[in-house]
């Protein structure tokens, strides 16, 4: 690669990397981005914007990282393999890096029919690891899926992945994540982490196959605003898994947003101190105000190395 | 088998407009599916009957998809398709398709819509098992179809949806890559799941495979 990412310095750093995500508008006004991108500035390394995320029509990843862009900050890209074939995946990818982009975070989606077009046609021409390893042939060998050569500009990218070591089976989740590695990421942002029980066996089992060495882990946080979402994220939302605990935690709190606050804080003191976690991705729904109070309180600002 | 579900009254209705109407069944699918064999054919004769539908006549195709099978059959049928305005095909998207290549007089109404390529688990009961991709790979995945049966058509899945053995989309759904992994455990063949599935060739689905 030709220069680094800021995101990519932190990590080859060694130093504890912040990332975090800004959920774009239902529209086309860019101030919602602005605006919060204003509030978060200096407070992550890099910030994701999602890709249509539970197959709700929002403005595009891509277009959002150009506001990011234009306002200096470093943006992480996500593409979902649910709405573009490979084509246009592998255009998507140039078309990106030729405006600047430099991360991108690649995932297969979630399912179309959790959406608000629950009939449109779902693409999954490739998925999540088929599309990493495409993405690296290109940046490394210079060529496309076809096997025809790329002309002019490998892109540069810092490539992603998620992972969710909560879901079933189990015994399977480092496998997939070894499997992701292999294809080509460079960095993981996992699912949110709630239970740190399982948290915990999947990242020994990742560090006894040394992966934390091939690859740099960042754990989910995501702040629980209400007991209402608690418990929407608990029953309702596939992948996740909040614990008893952390529940009950919720249903007793006086304040929900200020035990959800204290939660998350929990979370990441607790995280920092496993090893082969090189950093955390905040998840704030619709809550992305608070994330500079869970930067400063868990010691994680001034974001030392960031160069903004 | 071709797994198809009879249209609602209601929809048949609006297409037929008026008629007579010609009916179409078949020996086969359909008539496993309980959608267009001889007893589903006779009931909707009755159904239109009811709806002051006038019903010149009915044949149970042998099976539908079969070109020259058609053309005898409903050539013996000749009088009562004269004098029908529609014909109605209990059949699947195939045979609609080729009845409307035999019969030119009329008006061709599908009377079910063509699902899937499935199982039969127990009557009524009815399960996606291939989606006729050209290029069957099932021998990777412990003889289960990730294409046909996962959602997103994973093949290097499972993704991080699945919980207790269910699919993310519904409960009712089994993830097939949670099969996958049981069945390939039991076996101990878990190895195979830890290679990289490249990207399947598409090519083999569509325009390679349009006639043969």
């Amino acid at each position: 690669m030709n220069s680094l990412s800021n995101l990519q310095k932190v990590l080859a750093e060694g130093k504890f990397a912040v990332t975090a995500e800004i959920g774009p508008p239902k529209g086309s006004d860019p101030n919602k981005i602005i605006d919060k991108a204003d509030v978060l500035k200096g407070y992550a390394d890099a910030f994701n914007i999602t890709d249509n995320q539970t197959a709700v029509v929002r403005l595009s990843s891509m277009g959002g990282c150009f506001i990011l862009l234009k306002m200096e900050l470093e943006p992480i890209m996500q593409i979902s393999c649910r709405d573009r074939n490979r084509i246009a995946l592998q255009s998507d990818v140039l078309g990106a890096c030729a405006n600047g982009v430099r991360n991108i975070l690649f995932i297969t989606g979630d399912h179309q029919s959790f959406g608000n077009h629950p009939d449109a046609k779902g693409v999954y021409d490739l998925d999540s690891i088929q599309l990493i390893s495409i993405v690296k042939d290109m940046r490394d060998s210079g060529i496309f899926q076809s096997g025809d050569k790329i002309l002019s500009g490998n892109p540069d990218v810092f490539i992603g992945a998620a992972a969710n070591p909560f879901a079933d089976p189990f015994e399977f989740r480092v496998d997939r994540l070894e499997k992701k590695i292999k294809a080509g990421s460079d960095f993981i942002q996992t699912q949110s982490v709630f239970n740190l029980d399982k948290f915990n066996a999947w990242m020994d089992e990742v560090c006894s196959r040394n992966l934390d060495k091939k690859v740099h882990i960042l754990a989910g946080i995501t702040p629980l605003k209400s007991l209402k979402m608690t418990e929407r994220m608990k029953f309702f939302v596939p992948g996740v898994d909040i614990p008893n605990d952390v529940y009950d935690r919720m249903k007793k709190a006086g304040d929900p947003k200020k035990e959800g606050f204290s939660i998350a804080c929990d979370l990441i003191n607790a995280v920092k101190k496993i090893k082969g976690v090189h950093g955390i991705h905040i998840t704030a729904l619709f809550w992305e105000d608070i994330i500079p109070n869970l930067v400063k309180d868990t010691d994680l600002y001034p974001r030392s190395n960031s160069v903004y | 088998m071709i797994i198809t579900r009879q249209k609602n009254l209601e929809d048949i209705l609006c297409s037929i407009e008026k008629g007579p109407v010609f009916l179409v069944g078949c020996s086969e699918c359909a008539t496993l599916c309980h959608t267009g064999g001889e007893e589903e054919v006779l009931d909707m004769k009755k159904a239109l009957e009811k709806k002051n539908i006038t019903v010149s006549g009915w044949v149970i195709l042998d099976p539908a998809c079969h070109f020259l099978n058609d053309k005898r059959l409903l050539k013996s049928h000749k009088d009562e398709i004269s004098k029908a305005k529609k014909i109605l095909v209990l059949a699947c998207g195939n045979g609609v398709q080729t009845v409307s290549e035999i019969i030119e007089s009329a008006d061709i109404i599908p009377g079910t819509d063509t699902l899937f390529l499935g199982e039969i688990k127990r009557l009524g009961d009815f399960e996606k098992r291939c989606s006729l991709c050209g290029d069957c790979i099932q021998d990777l995945f412990g003889a289960l179809c990730p294409i046909a049966r996962c959602p997103k058509e994973m093949l290097n899945g499972p993704c991080g949806g699945a919980i207790d053995g269910k699919c993310e989309i519904s409960t009712d759904l089994e993830c097939i890559w949670d099969v996958i992994y049981k069945r390939l455990k039991e076996k101990g063949q878990l190895e195979r799941l830890k290679e990289i599935k490249k990207p399947k060739d598409w090519s083999k689905s569509t325009e390679m495979r349009r006639i043969l």
